[in-house]
């Protein structure tokens, strides 16, 4: 499996994706400005403050030049994620549902956080369980996920009672497309890849990716 | 010559900043009256906060020798070797003026300056931490100053990537018109990457890069960094710089990659005073001339003056010196970072500055006289003969028992949880962070070998103000004691000396005894000063602040996943206190919320006693012996227990062996610390330093049995409440 990074001006956490998904396979940068995603696997659009944010959050991304392929690999069924500004970015570029808003606290908050697995069923989180609890952290000030107003989503990880950081609805911090090869979350996965720095829990969705692709899918 | 229609006169050089005797001092170094290019150029360059005119003297008795140091103080950054071919850069430095002004841009500012000088000497900026002080929080200005200026270095740190991962705050009435923020930036390099500013090599080229140029910041060092605040503050507004940190990021990216390239000879940032005081260090650390075309720098506004460009302090501006054949290259790199880059001149052997406007001499300073020949005062030190500061307003009941004095002091502004304040950071970008905040007494930095760095920052100016000699010796000491606790070695410090106006003997008797305390305990503990700052004339109306020298200090452990931690870990542990030493009541926290006065002087320490004990936690924190560690600093040894009882979640059980409880309880000093581990390292500890076993881990409640039947008892959950529950209010 390889995976791309796409590195916007701004982003913060694409050399923490590409170690932690080094750690399940091979991972390279992509930049902005390039349309060539060097025949990866799987997409990363990873957190910070690309082109500063200082639009709307991922509002000028979603149009760099790299993004134009990266919606195009997705609608051809390729997994993305994305993760916080990612996240973002993909909302922005009509690849996931819903919004993200400003914390209710209107802070930017940085916290380890509990998320519970709603659906295991995604190339995402097959390494996991309905259930599982996994412990990583949040950090943003725009974080709280936003329900398009027609139609259900398809939620992947909730945060645990007591752990909203955001006021998201419905405990939201991570959703999925219909699909289920396009998908999203709050949380920094990729800063929960060993337990020297707090937690191995995000390895998982890594892991999930990397893993052999189950008979039939 | 410069065209010399309509020279500035004396009045025009006070009206800057200078002395009459300065202004007459650069007539006579040019051998004419300067224009105003010049004057303004020297109006900055001989502020206090360029030409530390009142304190360069005192600062020679500083360390700067040790065996770990590559980079000692002059350049943008000091360094240490960090082994594996690493070496770690690393700065304090203050924004407390720009942030008394517009906390906000003032403290984001902050940031941005401390992660430029560390990417200048060619490291990558990995940690920032920040120490501030204010008011008391029942004032809404402290309020207002503190929420704003904690948003504004989020708003930096977060966005550019750089975790900030540590920090400390005080609350205190003499910070109240002068609100202190310093940051610290730590930084990583490959040992040959390691960049000295000095401008070399007559004929290369001088490169700006990052943001265009315009009137923001104008005249900052002089009227913002270098006289007393007062009620005019409103207006000098103007003069505080608006941060970018998208622009930065990109600017700091594109220089570690020039740099990792080779392509760059120096490299050097803009700050205060802008182009004039980056150029004229940049030629003088390399005894050359420099021509700048000011016609070829982009600008914000085209009305620009020569002498407004020159002095501009525009945020996110590098300056670099090229090798001719490399300036394509150089410009290449700059618009792949989408960075602006223009080559505004050259070196010359003439020893002048010299700034160009389309073909016409516009200012024309030797170097020398700019840099190195600013007139240097000698300090009037006098000891105040009564007390500089008035007793704090009392907050404790005078008839609260140890009980609820241990929940007032968790509960209180300089001792209650941090969080509200650090979980608006991000402390854990880059992937280095073993130990965030309220885990260990220091921040903890994983280097990718199995090594860790370890840093903190801190500075009791209250007890500074006690004693400005024993105050600074505790301030190293603790930075010293909270590796410790970390089990990391110090290996060099940097300082930020926030001081009153030196002008006034109280405030230069601080100073020099502060100096000399900073000195004697970096000797003491063989702890090399890399380089650091001072920040004076913190004062207004009301008198100065709190003298505050604030340390930070940077160390490493051979075992980052052994890094020590402050909570309890482990029922059945045995608590032990390690540290041969006295604590007392005057200066203390506790003094503070009875509203007592500031004692005369602070018990003398022991240097190499406390050096030992640091030691011996060290080692035991290493061998991974032990389950917790954790310094008693402010609020003494109930305080210590009961923050490493809510971080680990877990009750003790204390035996109170006689004497004066409330000492025992609530007195402090330096050198202290709260262990638990198996009791047979205790016992072989004792061979060789003061240890005392009080008692056991365990339950959820803490337990103090005085004898007699009588005992006291606070379930963990009540401390948590009050100490979780003492600034949280302030950021609804």
């Amino acid at each position: 499996m390889k995976f791309g990074i796409v590195r916007f001006p701004g982003s913060c956490d694409e050399v923490d994706a590409q170690l932690a998904a080094a750690r399940v396979g091979e991972a390279e940068l992509l930049w902005h400005g390039d349309r060539d995603l060097r025949g990866v696997d799987a997409v990363i659009v990873p957190g910070g403050f690309s082109y500063g944010d200082y639009l709307r959050v991922g509002a000028i991304a979603r149009f760099s030049p790299v993004m134009e392929s990266v919606i195009d690999f997705a609608r051809g069924g390729g997994p993305v994620l994305g993760i916080c500004n990612g996240f973002q970015v993909l909302c922005e570029a009509g690849l996931l549902p819903g919004a993200l808003l400003p914390n209710v606290g209107l802070r930017f908050v940085c916290r380890q956080v509990d998320c519970v697995v709603a659906d295991a069923d995604t190339p995402f989180t097959r390494d996991t369980a309905p259930g599982d609890v996994l412990s990583i952290p949040v950090k943003h000030t725009t974080g709280r996920y936003h329900r398009p107003p027609d139609g259900d989503v398809r939620v992947v990880l909730r945060y645990a009672p007591g752990h909203n950081p955001n006021g998201s609805e419905d405990d939201i911090a991570a959703v999925a497309n219909d699909a289920g090869n396009v998908f999203g979350l709050m949380p920094h996965p990729e800063h929960a890849v060993d337990p020297l720095t707090g937690s191995a829990d995000g390895l998982r969705i890594f892991s999930s990716l990397a893993g052999p692709v189950p008979a039939g899918a | 010559m410069p065209e010399t229609a309509a020279l500035p006169g004396v009045a025009e050089a006070v009206a800057l900043g200078l002395t009459e005797d300065e202004y007459a001092l650069v007539v006579e170094k040019l051998g004419r009256p300067p224009n105003q290019v010049e004057l303004a150029m020297f109006s900055l360059l001989w502020s206090e906060h360029c030409a530390y005119k009142h304190s360069k003297r005192l600062l020679g008795q500083l360390p700067t020798e040790g065996e770990h140091l590559l980079m000692g103080p002059g350049e943008n950054a000091g360094a240490v070797d960090v082994g594996g071919g690493l070496a770690c850069a690393f700065k304090v430095e203050s924004h407390n003026h720009p942030s008394a002004v517009e906390p906000f841009q003032g403290a984001a500012t902050g940031v941005g300056g401390i992660l430029r000088d560390v990417f200048a000497v060619g490291a990558r900026p990995v940690a920032v931490l920040d120490s501030l002080r204010f008011g008391e929080p029942s004032s809404g200005r402290s309020r207002y100053l503190l929420d704003r200026a904690v948003a504004g270095i989020g708003h930096y740190g977060n966005s550019i990537g750089v975790p900030t991962v540590g920090g400390e705050v005080y609350f205190e009435g003499p910070y109240e018109q002068n609100c202190l923020v310093n940051a610290m930036c730590l930084g990583l390099a490959p040992h040959e990457r390691l960049t000295r500013s000095a401008a070399a090599g007559p004929g290369n080229v001088i490169v700006l890069m990052g943001a265009s140029t315009g009137r923001d910041g104008i005249g900052g060092a002089s009227v913002l960094a270098s006289a007393e605040l007062d009620e005019s503050d409103e207006a000098k507004r103007p003069s505080v710089q608006i941060g970018d940190p998208f622009e930065e990021k990109k600017v700091m990216e594109c220089c570690l990659e020039l740099l990792d390239r080779g392509l760059l000879v120096s490299l050097q940032d803009l700050g205060a005073a802008g182009l004039t005081s980056s150029a004229a260090e940049m030629a003088s650390k390399g005894g050359v001339g420099l021509d700048l075309d000011v016609g070829r720098v982009a600008l914000r506004e085209s009305d620009m003056e020569a002498f407004e460009i020159m002095v501009s302090e525009s945020q996110e501006r590098m300056l670099a010196v090229v090798e001719p054949e490399r300036v394509d290259d150089v410009l290449e790199v700059c618009e792949r970072w989408e960075v602006g880059g223009s080559a505004i001149g050259e070196v010359t052997t003439s020893g002048h500055l010299r700034v160009l406007r389309d073909g016409r001499v516009e200012g024309d300073v030797p170097v020398a006289a700019l840099v190195d020949e600013c007139p240097l005062y000698d300090l009037s030190p006098e000891r105040p003969d009564a007390p500089v500061y008035p007793a704090p307003a009392a907050t404790l009941d005078p008839g609260a028992g140890p009980r609820e004095t241990l929940l007032a002091l968790l509960a209180s502004p300089n001792i209650a949880s941090r969080r509200p304040l650090f979980e608006q950071y991000d402390s854990i970008v880059q992937s280095r962070t073993v130990r965030r905040p309220e885990q260990s007494d220091a921040a903890v930095l994983a280097l990718g070998d199995g090594t860790a760095l370890a840093v903190s920052i801190d500075g009791n100016g209250r007890r500074v103000a006690a004693d400005p000699y024993r105050g600074t010796i505790e301030a190293v000491l603790e930075c010293a004691s909270n590796l410790a606790c970390a089990g990391a070695q110090p290996l060099g410090l940097t300082n930020c000396l926030n001081f009153g106006n030196p002008e006034k003997p109280h405030v230069a008797w601080q100073l020099s005894e502060s100096v000399r305390g900073l000195a004697e305990a970096c000797r003491a503990l063989s702890v090399p000063v890399v380089g650091g700052n001072v920040s004076l004339y913190n004062e207004g109306p009301e008198g100065p602040i709190y003298p505050t020298p604030v340390v930070g200090m940077v160390g490493q452990t051979p075992h980052a996943a052994s890094a020590g931690q402050l909570g309890f870990a482990r029922a059945g542990d045995a608590l032990a206190f390690v540290g041969p030493f006295q604590a007392h009541l005057p200066g203390s926290e506790v003094a503070k919320l009875r509203g007592e006065a500031l004692p005369d002087e602070l018990p003398e320490v022991l240097l190499s006693d406390v050096r030992r004990a640091q030691e011996t936690v060290r080692e035991a924190v290493r061998s991974g012996e032990v389950s917790s560690a954790h310094d008693a600093a402010e609020g003494g040894f109930a305080v210590a227990v009961a923050e490493s009882a809510i971080a680990g979640d877990l009750g003790a059980t204390l035996d109170f062996t006689g004497g004066d409880l409330d000492r025992f309880l609530f007195g402090e000093g330096p050198g202290r610390f709260v262990l638990t581990g198996p009791r047979e390292v205790f016992e072989r500890m004792a061979e060789r330093i003061a240890v005392t076993v009080f008692g056991e881990v365990g339950g959820d409640t803490l337990t103090i049995d005085l004898g007699g039947g009588e005992r006291l008892e606070w379930p963990v959950a009540e401390l948590r409440d009050a100490w979780a529950g003492g600034l949280a209010p302030l950021f609804p």
